[in-house]
């Protein structure tokens, strides 16, 4: 299996400190990766980091191969249609004075097709619900044929089924050879497709590894500040993990020591 | 994660130009709105170009037939074919001299200036990433003018006028760019706001810097030329200007129709383009550079002539999407229709004669007026 990101003691900082620090990070052919932490832990920043487009301060980062990041959001300030948008993944290949030749309209089409979503092409990207733009973007990323895949919360603006959707689509990406990682807030997620997790808990402090062993209750509970309890599903083929926000409703009752 | 705010306001903005668009179509004021749910609507863009194409013949026809002394039509096209073909004359001397002499050049003029100001209006709105830019807006149109004005004062009239002009129109961008934060200007917190403000301290130093200029020219040479020169028309169109105005705008066009897809994929954001693999820095200088050759080559052949760039893109947006193949060759199309027009009407509409540059400005302000107060209503809403 080819590696294609192999991180070690990776460490980026803004102004008013570290993000992260002593970060490892291994994403290789094949794999899909699940990147979990709370809000405002650098989860962007770090594919930001390992997508090459900042620098990592400290640490070392080999990559191998071009990297499509699949941002969170994307607001073009000009409108667009979906196969506009995806046509903007063959952007690597088009020399400058040059535009898309039929070749890379029909790779357009093939990367909708593959997401089942050949009718957002004439669709104009700015009344498209969240779902639709996430598939669009996706379909950008495949556009560009990049053997990695970098997603930054793909299913922040979905529903439970488009969420299953989008994950077992990585899933099958994966499986078919792409390098995929992609950050959540779900550890059910990362449980349910993920090969395997990393855990950003604090600036220097990550957990990398299957999740199974990495998202045990106290350091899901530690991550999100919440009781959070694995349960053993009925038909006892997997467990979950689900939030106890009751607890945190007394919890909230009295002042915080 | 990651703040909301920046990255959401932009995409209403575009959202409610599009409800804008609606507005406008349900007046009916447009022929249509890409609709892209209709495929017979999304084929007006491999239309669009024939159409505007045909539309800028029309005009073309037109403004050599109209006018103080006026020429009818078929006989302007049989003066136009005779070059080419035998053809015994049926028109007077007089009718082809009025046709060859003071129409082909002014028509031509106004054709390649309003397709050079278009275009530079496109292609600004793709740099900075906002549809309200405009090299009128932006202060270039100002900057150039400067710059064209000191040419005439230091050396004289003709080429050090266009070189002033370019080197005028260039500072200006430079400036503008600067000021309105570059690459951040076109969306996110007060983009809009900041790039207003800042064609307007730009294009007040242009001011300024002129008024001073007319101060100190020479009241019985200089400053009629200087006067007459910035009021913006076309009546002194001759070859001279032409050959001020054709080169540098064919070739600024030949930039910004060649970039069409990197500029169309600079609206994504410099982050996102530059990972897509677009060479941002180089798109964005080449665009820069040939807009404000555009603009000015447009200033020194025949003054301010503003709006250009924000109304005429702006109308092939609506009228036929915004995909980069046709995109920039209609709007060059279409701002060569629409200048012809203008110009058309600036000589015919009362016995004097209306200065251009005052008639596009009293055309786009009220356009720019209703998409501003668009924004505006969004960021409060």
């Amino acid at each position: 299996m080819a590696e294609h990101i192999a991180a070690r003691g990776l460490g980026y900082r803004y102004r008013q400190g570290w993000v992260f620090r002593h970060l490892d990070f291994r994403l290789a052919a094949g794999e899909l990766i699940a990147i979990l932490g709370p809000n405002g832990c650098g989860k962007s920043t770090l594919l930001s980091v390992l997508s090459g487009s900042r620098p990592p301060i400290e640490g070392e980062l080999a990559r191998q191969g071009r990297i499509a990041l699949v941002p969170q959001s994307l607001a073009p300030a000009l409108p667009f249609t979906g196969l506009e948008m995806v046509l903007l993944g063959r952007a690597h290949a088009v020399s400058l004075f040059a535009a898309p030749g039929p070749a890379d309209y029909a790779i357009a089409h093939t990367a909708l097709a593959q997401l089942e979503a050949e009718h957002l092409a004439e669709r104009s990207f700015d009344v498209m619900s969240g779902g639709e733009r996430q598939l669009v973007l996706i379909a950008r990323a495949l556009a560009s044929e990049s053997p990695v895949l970098l997603l930054d919360e793909p299913t922040a603006a979905l529903d439970w089924h488009h969420q299953a959707h989008v994950l077992a689509l990585l899933r099958q990406l994966a499986d078919t050879g792409l390098a995929v990682a992609f950050t959540t807030h779900a550890p059910q997620h990362a449980l349910d497709f993920a090969d395997r997790v990393l855990l950003m808990a604090a600036p220097d402090r990550q957990e990398f590894g299957v999740p199974e062993a990495v998202l045990g209750e106290d350091a899901l509970s530690a991550l999100y500040r919440l009781p959070v309890k694995r349960l053993q599903l009925p038909d006892a083929s997997a467990s979950t993990a689900i939030p106890v926000f009751r607890d945190y409703l007394h919890r909230k009752a009295t002042p915080a020591p | 994660m990651m703040p909301m705010q920046p990255v959401d306001r932009p995409h209403a903005v575009c959202a409610d130009l599009r409800v804008l668009c609606g507005n406008v179509h349900k007046n009916g004021e447009v022929a249509s709105q890409p609709n892209p749910e209709n495929p017979f609507e999304r084929q007006l863009g491999f239309i669009g170009p024939w159409l505007l194409a045909g539309a800028a013949l029309v005009a073309a026809l037109l403004s050599l037939a109209v006018g103080r002394y006026s020429v009818p039509v078929d006989t302007v096209a049989l003066i136009l074919l005779a070059p080419l073909i035998d053809l015994s004359p049926s028109w007077s001397e007089t009718e082809s001299q009025v046709v060859w002499a003071v129409r082909v050049p002014r028509t031509l003029l106004a054709a390649i200036v309003g397709a050079g100001l278009a275009l530079a209006g496109a292609a600004l709105q793709g740099v900075f990433r906002n549809p309200l830019a405009d090299p009128q807006i932006l202060g270039v149109s100002s900057g150039a003018a400067l710059g064209g004005v000191f040419g005439i004062l230091l050396v004289g009239t003709g080429w050090p006028s266009m070189v002033g002009a370019f080197a005028g129109g260039l500072a200006a961008l430079a400036a503008v760019f600067w000021l309105a934060g570059g690459n951040h200007s076109g969306v996110g917190k007060g983009g809009t706001v900041m790039l207003v403000l800042a064609g307007l301290v730009v294009g007040a130093v242009g001011a300024a810097g002129i008024a001073l200029a007319k101060y100190a020219a020479d009241p019985d040479n200089q400053l009629p030329a200087i006067v007459f020169w910035l009021l913006g028309s076309l009546a002194a169109a001759d070859a001279e200007r032409l050959w001020v105005a054709v080169p540098p705008i064919l070739l600024s066009a030949v930039l910004i129709i060649g970039l069409r897809f990197h500029l169309s994929a600079l609206a994504v954001g410099e982050e996102d383009a530059r990972r897509l693999g677009v060479p941002v820095r180089t798109v964005r200088l080449l665009t820069l550079g040939a807009a404000g050759l555009a603009t000015a080559a447009a200033v020194a052949a025949c003054g301010v002539v503003g709006w250009v760039g924000l109304v005429v893109p702006h109308l092939v947006r609506l009228a036929f999407g915004a995909d980069h193949r046709w995109f920039f060759i209609s709007t060059a199309l279409a701002g060569a229709a629409y200048l012809i027009l203008v110009d058309i009407v600036a000589r015919t509409a009362v016995a004097a004669e209306i200065p251009l540059g005052a008639l596009t400005a009293l055309l786009g302000a009220p356009i720019f007026a209703v998409l501003l107060r668009r924004l505006r209503g969004d960021a409060h809403g």
